[in-house]
This record gives C-alpha cells, sequence and structure tokens, in this order.
C-alpha cells in the first residue's frame, strides 16, 4: 500500500510503481507484435484474424460467465462443460439427426436448423440446473454455489463421456470449405461466418439488456436483489432468464466450434472454459463489453503466441493466457473496461 | 440487534466430549489398527481395502488438511493447489535420483541408492523438510502478489498457477538446453526411503522395498499424525484466531489489528509445506513422478475433501480424504463389481465415477452444506443465522 501513498498526481492520473510496471508490460507486448510485423507481415496478419475469428468464440461463451457472475457473483465452472455439450449435440443433430456430412444446400439448412436447437438446448440446460440446484443456495455462503457448479461440471462432463465417448470425435464440417484470399491472406470461410453470427448476436444481446424491461430487470437484480424485489421484480425469473441467455450464447458458440474445429471432444469445455473465463476477467467480469474485447484480445494474443514467427508456440498457449491473467489481476484487478469500485463495507 | 440480544441464542449444546477425544481417539485407533487387521483378512486386502488405497488416503488425508489451513481456516479460496503437490513431488525427485547424471560422483547423504550412483542422493528425511520449505517458499511467492484479491479473483489467480505450472514442467525438458523436469517422461526411478536411523531396531529394513506398503502407510501415517498437531495447535493459537477472524470478516479483523497479509501468507506457506510434503512423499512412494499427475481435477478433488470432510474440522476433512480417495481408487470398482455379481448385470461403475462423485457434490451443498462432520463454530454460527431469520415471522402475541 505503501506505492499509493507515494503516488504523485501527474495528468489527472494516478502514476505508482503498479500503474509505471503495467505500462512498461504493455509496451514491451506491443513491441514484441510489432517486431512479429516486421519480420513477417504476412503471416502475422494472417494468424492475427485467425486469432480474431477464434476470439469471437471465446467472446460468445465469456458473455455466459459474465452475465451469470454479474448477476448472481457465481463463477459458473459448468458453463464451459454446457457448451461442451452443446457442441455434441449438434454434431449429432447435424450428422445423425439430419444425415448431413457435406457442404450442401440440404447441409446448410440442417445448420440452419440445428443452430437455434442447440441454443435452445444449452439454454434450457442451464435454467434446469440453476433452478435445480444454484436457486436454493442464493443464501448460501459463495462457497456454496461454486462448488456445486464444479459438481455439475463433473456431471455434464461424465455425460459428454457418455454421450461422445471418451476419445475425441471428428466431424465433417457442413458449411463452404475453402476461403476468401486476399493477397496472401487467407481466410477460412467458417472463421468469416463465426464473425459474422457473433456480432449481430452481440448486438441483439446488448439491445436486451440495456434497452428493454427484461434487461432492466437484469441490471436492477444485478445491482440489488433484495431492492429489486421490493421494487417488484421477479429476481428469481431475472435470474433463470440471465441463465438462459448465458446459455444460449454458449450454444450459439457451440456450434460454431463445431463448424470451425470439426472435432467432439468430452474435455473441450474444461479448457475454453478457461480461457473464456480468463477473457471475461480481462474485460472486466460482469461488463458485456469488456468480455467480447477480452474474448477478441484473447483469440488475438493466443493466435500470435501459437502462429506468429516469434511466438513461443502451441505448447505454451495456456501458460500465455494465464499469465496474462495473473499480470491482470496484480496490475488491474478490475479488468480493462471495469471500473474500480469501492469496497462495500 | 437488540432483538438478538434479547432473546439469548440457544445453540447446540457443544458437543466437547466428542470433539476432544472420540474424534482424536477413533482416527489413531483406526490409524494405528487397520492395516493389521486388513493384512490378516485377505477378503479385505485383495478387494475392499488394499494397502495401496490406504496409502493413498493417508497422502490425500495430508493434503486435505494443508488445504483445510488455507480454505478451512483462512478462508482464502485456493483452486490451485496442485502447484504444492508439484513443488514436493519434484523437488524429491531431483533430490532423491540420479536425473542430474552430470554430478558424477554423485552427492550422497545417507542415501538409500547405490554408493556409486550419479545424480543427488539425499536421504528421505532430509528431502521431506526441503520439500516442504521449497512448497513454502512457492506459496508464499504465489501468494504475495494475489493476497490482496477478494475472494473469487483469487481463487482464478492460483487456478492459473495450477495451470502454468505443470504446462511449465511438461515442456521442460529443454529450456534454453537445460533440461528441468524429463518433459512427459517424467523422472524414474527415485530411491528408496531410507531406513537406516530406524533398522537398528530390526522392525524395519535399511530402507522400504517396493511392495513392503504396511511400512510405507506406518511412515505416511505419522507424517498425517504430526499434522494434525500442526493443524490443531496452529488454530487454537494466536495465528489460527487471526486466520478464523480474517475468514469471518477482514475489515473487521484488520481493524482489530490483525496484520492481514503476514496472516494470510503464513496460511499458504503452512498450507503449502503440507502440499510439498505429500508430494514428496507420493513421488517416493510410486519410485518416480509424471507431470500427468499434476492437474486442475487434482486441486478440485483435495477442495471437495475438504469440503465433504467439514471444513475448518481436522477429523471431517480425514474423513472427507478418506472416503473420497477410496472411492476413488477402490470403492466405484468394488462396488460395481459387487452389484454386477447380485443382480447379473453388467453395469462398469467408473464409467459413471465423474457422474456420482458431481451429484454427490452437489447433493451436499444442498442438504448438508458444513460437511459430514462440521465444525463446531460453524454450528453455532448456523443455528444464530437460523435465529435471525425467525425474528419478525413469529407472530406477535395480542
Amino acid at each position: 500500500m505503501s506505492s499509493t501513498t507515494q503516488a504523485v498526481r501527474a495528468g489527472g492520473r494516478e502514476w505508482n510503481a503498479t500503474n509505471i510496471t503495467g505500462s512498461a508490460l504493455l509496451v514491451v507486448v506491443a513491441a514484441w507484435v510489432l517486431w512479429n510485423f516486421i519480420d513477417a507481415p504476412t503471416q502475422t496478419l494472417q494468424v492475427m484474424i485467425l486469432g480474431l475469428c477464434n476470439g469471437a468464440l471465446y467472446a460468445l461463451i465469456a458473455l455466459g460467465y459474465t452475465l451469470v457472475y454479474g448477476i448472481i457473483e457465481l463463477i459458473n465452472f459448468a458453463h464451459g462443460d454446457l457448451f461442451m455439450l452443446g457442441s455434441i449435440f449438434a454434431a449429432v443433430m447435424i450428422a445423425d439427426v439430419f444425415g448431413q456430412e457435406t457442404s450442401n444446400p440440404a447441409g446448410w439448412l440442417a445448420f440452419a436448423i440445428t443452430f437455434p436447437l442447440a441454443m435452445a438446448f444449452c439454454g434450457s440446460i442451464n435454467v434446469a440446473v440453476d433452478q435445480l440446484a444454484y436457486r436454493r443456495l442464493r443464501k448460501a455462503p459463495k462457497l456454496a454455489p461454486l462448488i456445486t457448479a464444479v459438481g455439475v461440471s463433473f456431471i455434464f462432463q461424465n455425460i459428454g463421456i457418455l454421450w461422445n465417448g471418451s476419445a475425441p470425435k471428428s466431424r465433417n464440417s457442413v458449411l463452404p470449405s475453402g476461403g476468401l484470399n486476399i493477397g496472401a491472406i487467407s481466410i477460412p470461410w467458417t472463421y468469416l461466418f463465426t464473425l459474422g453470427i457473433t456480432i449481430p448476436l452481440l448486438m441483439v444481446l446488448t439491445y436486451i439488456v440495456q434497452k428493454t424491461r427484461q434487461g432492466k430487470a437484469m441490471r436492477a437484480t444485478a445491482q440489488d436483489p433484495d431492492a429489486s424485489r421490493l421494487m417488484g421484480i421477479n429476481t428469481n425469473r431475472t435470474i433463470a432468464f440471465t441463465f438462459a441467455l448465458g446459455g444460449a450464447m454458449a450454444g450459439a458458440a457451440a456450434i460454431m466450434y463445431l463448424q470451425t474445429n470439426g472435432t467432439t471432444r468430452y474435455d473441450a469445455g474444461f479448457q475454453l472454459g478457461l480461457i473464456a473465463f480468463t477473457a471475461a476477467v480481462l474485460g472486466g467480469v460482469g461488463n458485456l463489453t469488456g468480455a467480447v474485447l477480452g474474448g477478441l484480445l484473447i483469440g488475438l494474443i493466443q493466435g500470435l503466441n501459437d502462429g506468429a514467427p516469434h511466438g513461443l508456440g502451441q505448447e505454451w498457449s495456456q501458460s500465455v493466457v494465464f499469465t496474462i491473467l495473473i499480470l491482470l489481476m496484480v496490475f488491474r484487478p478490475a479488468g480493462i473496461l471495469g471500473s474500480q469500485t469501492m469496497e462495500k463495507v | 440487534m437488540a432483538a438478538v440480544t434479547a432473546t439469548p441464542v440457544k445453540a447446540t449444546p457443544p458437543r466437547r466430549l466428542i470433539g476432544k477425544y472420540v474424534q482424536p481417539a477413533a482416527f489413531l485407533i483406526v490409524g494405528l489398527l487397520v492395516p493389521t487387521i486388513v493384512t490378516n483378512v485377505p477378503a479385505f486386502e485383495d478387494r475392499w481395502l488394499p494397502l495401496t488405497t490406504m496409502v493413498l488416503c493417508a497422502i490425500f488425508v495430508l493434503f486435505t488438511l494443508g488445504l483445510n489451513i488455507v480454505v478451512g481456516y483462512a478462508g482464502l479460496l485456493d483452486l490451485g493447489y496442485v502447484a504444492f503437490f508439484l513443488f514436493g513431488a519434484y523437488t524429491a525427485a531431483w533430490l532423491m535420483s540420479d536425473f542430474f547424471f552430470q554430478i558424477d560422483p554423485g552427492i550422497h547423504i545417507w542415501s538409500a541408492a547405490v554408493p556409486t550412483a550419479p545424480g543427488i542422493n539425499i536421504s528421505f528425511w532430509i528431502v521431506l523438510p526441503i520439500a516442504a520449505l521449497v512448497a513454502a517458499i512457492a506459496g508464499v511467492i504465489i501468494g504475495a502478489p494475489t493476497l490482496r484479491l477478494k475472494s473469487d479473483y483469487l481463487a482464478l489467480v492460483t487456478l492459473g498457477f495450477g495451470e502454468i505450472l505443470p504446462q511449465v514442467f511438461r515442456n521442460g525438458e529443454s529450456i534454453k538446453g537445460f533440461n528441468l523436469s524429463n518433459g512427459t517422461k517424467g523422472i524414474a526411478p527415485v530411491n528408496a526411503i531410507d531406513m537406516y536411523w530406524l533398522s537398528w531396531t530390526g522392525v524395519v529394513d535399511d530402507k522400504i522395498n517396493v511392495f513392503d506398503y504396511t511400512t510405507r502407510y506406518y511412515v505416511i501415517f505419522a507424517l498425517c499424525l504430526l499434522f494434525v498437531l500442526v493443524s490443531i495447535r496452529l488454530r487454537d493459537g494466536k495465528l489460527g484466531r487471526a486466520w478464523l477472524a480474517i475468514r469471518e470478516d477482514e475489515l473487521a479483523a484488520s481493524l482489530m489489528g490483525v496484520p492481514l497479509m503476514r496472516t494470510k501468507l503464513w496460511a499458504y506457506g503452512v498450507g503449502a509445506a503440507a502440499g510439498g510434503i505429500g508430494g514428496a512423499f507420493y513421488c517416493v512412494s510410486l519410485g518416480g513422478v509424471n507431470v500427468d499427475t499434476f492437474n486442475f481435477q487434482f486441486s478440485v478433488i483435495v477442495l471437495c475433501m475438504v469440503i465433504l470432510g467439514g471444513m475448518a474440522n481436522v477429523y471431517g476433512c480425514i474423513l472427507g480424504a478418506v472416503i473420497l480417495t477410496w472411492v476413488n481408487y477402490t470403492g466405484m470398482k468394488e462396488i460395481g463389481n459387487a452389484i454386477n455379481n447380485t443382480f447379473g448385470t453388467t453395469i462398469e461403475m467408473p464409467h459413471y465415477q465423474f457422474l456420482i462423485f458431481g451429484f454427490v457434490l452437489v447433493l451436499m451443498m444442498l442438504f448438508r452444506r458444513d460437511g459430514i462432520l462440521p465444525a463446531a463454530r460453524q454450528k453455532q454460527s448456523r443455528a444464530v443465522d437460523e435465529q435471525i431469520e425467525k425474528i419478525g415471522t413469529e407472530e406477535v402475541p395480542a
């Protein structure tokens, strides 16, 4: 705390040891990106764009975390596994129910039908879990719902094993293969499609939260559940609605992940869930725009690390993401967009 | 608040006797006698309670007691306990094998290794405190920048460390040309536990042989006993009271003059030391380390043991650790076999392990949140809470 007392105010912003170290780190990262870019411009751009598209997926999953955390302060450990169940569901629907394995109009139709179904599937599971388990723990100490979420995550993973087998299964994409070529850079259609779907979804979500009555209820409940109840808001239904929204986002991410990555595996949710939660925290947990920004940033950094000429390579991917998380927690615990709030006493 | 003081809370009478004598006595007697009984009943030894599982149970008891100090006493949610386990195990592997074969002739200090072996070969009994120290230092280093965070963020950062460290050791085969951890191949073999200091009595050999699980069990049981004592003494002492104060209300504790940072770091250090000791023993007991052992699941399972048994209650933690370890390594399989034999079914019980595990966790949280053996303090505060909730719902006498 001594650094705070020695802080001098310069240009309206506090400069102290923490701030300076943090800024220095940012400069180093920027220099590293620039170095990559000068060395191999096309390769760097290529991995950056692919990273951004992956980041869109992270953003969708991160939204589920951030929505739930924002309203009941629960780190929903089961969210990543919900996403995994969604991807298996989508794969089973497209390949087994509709019998589509290749990219043709019938396959596209199957995709179009499965898309809302996957969203509904994940949304309803999320609501069911909330109503069966978390709802009874609203007044319990914080650790109780967290452990419950871990338990639910175990249950989901086991369902994943029973449904999909313990080995990863490869699935064919029903979306067009190939991609858009701009000069030496090529972007697969599926990735572009992911971006194209993510953006409208985010707009709809923002609209719901910012403009509708239900969104207002959500924001009120997040701020003070007791006061909201006194104002006549059905907080329980509002929380359930939030879970539904978060689940639906996970469902959308799941089917897009299936199309871009082409595999279903029971443990996919764990890693992706952790990364997505990091993204949510990076942007300032509870902040929708922040979650999207965090997801894109994490995707970008991961893409650069895995593919850029001076990156550490894929085997360090996880470490890089979590190092960012830890540094961020140390230097800016509220996230990029989160505001530094005073501790409630 | 006046209403609360007006109607004094009738907490359940503290069952001091059970807490003070029955639980410790039960722990001691069961811990000391079970191996002898088990080895004499073949049905038990082979199927229901093999000594290998018992050794694992005891190791997990040690981990659980360590995590209990961090989570149960100090109330700091740690989701990266695996990091300390890892440090303990690798410390033992480094100091008790020919891994650093460049050092030739090797360093030998009362080791069970062949005197000509290269590398660092130090007695297990010296490695134990070193492993504890390494883990404790790691705990303090991890803790120092993160402990000012609020609980959820702290959980996340510890989780981050728990993910990074295994990856570093997984990729650690050649860090700038230096082989840190032998990567996915792991380090094996590791020297056995040396017993020169006790072998003159004739009870044990010069070292613990590969199949000698009974002696191994008693060694880890002694370590558990030590840590039970440490836990209880610490809890009742000044440091323990400071931990509880921080757990209940950090702000109030700091206003009362509890040094937050130092107290929290002590919790991390002591908790990590238990993890380090357990890790060192695990490594030596299995005769090597494999980086795949160190994953997030481990941290979660140890946390589940603490919560299932009863947070902040030493004997609850022991019970939780024993039950879950047994279920994980033996129970699930044997119960499945028993069901199949009785009803003629072909259910593969282990396939449903995590399903059942998950349901147990969820149901415990819903219906018995304080664990199987709740801490006395928890019970009292629950009683107070219920009393407070009743206020206002009572009918006003006419």
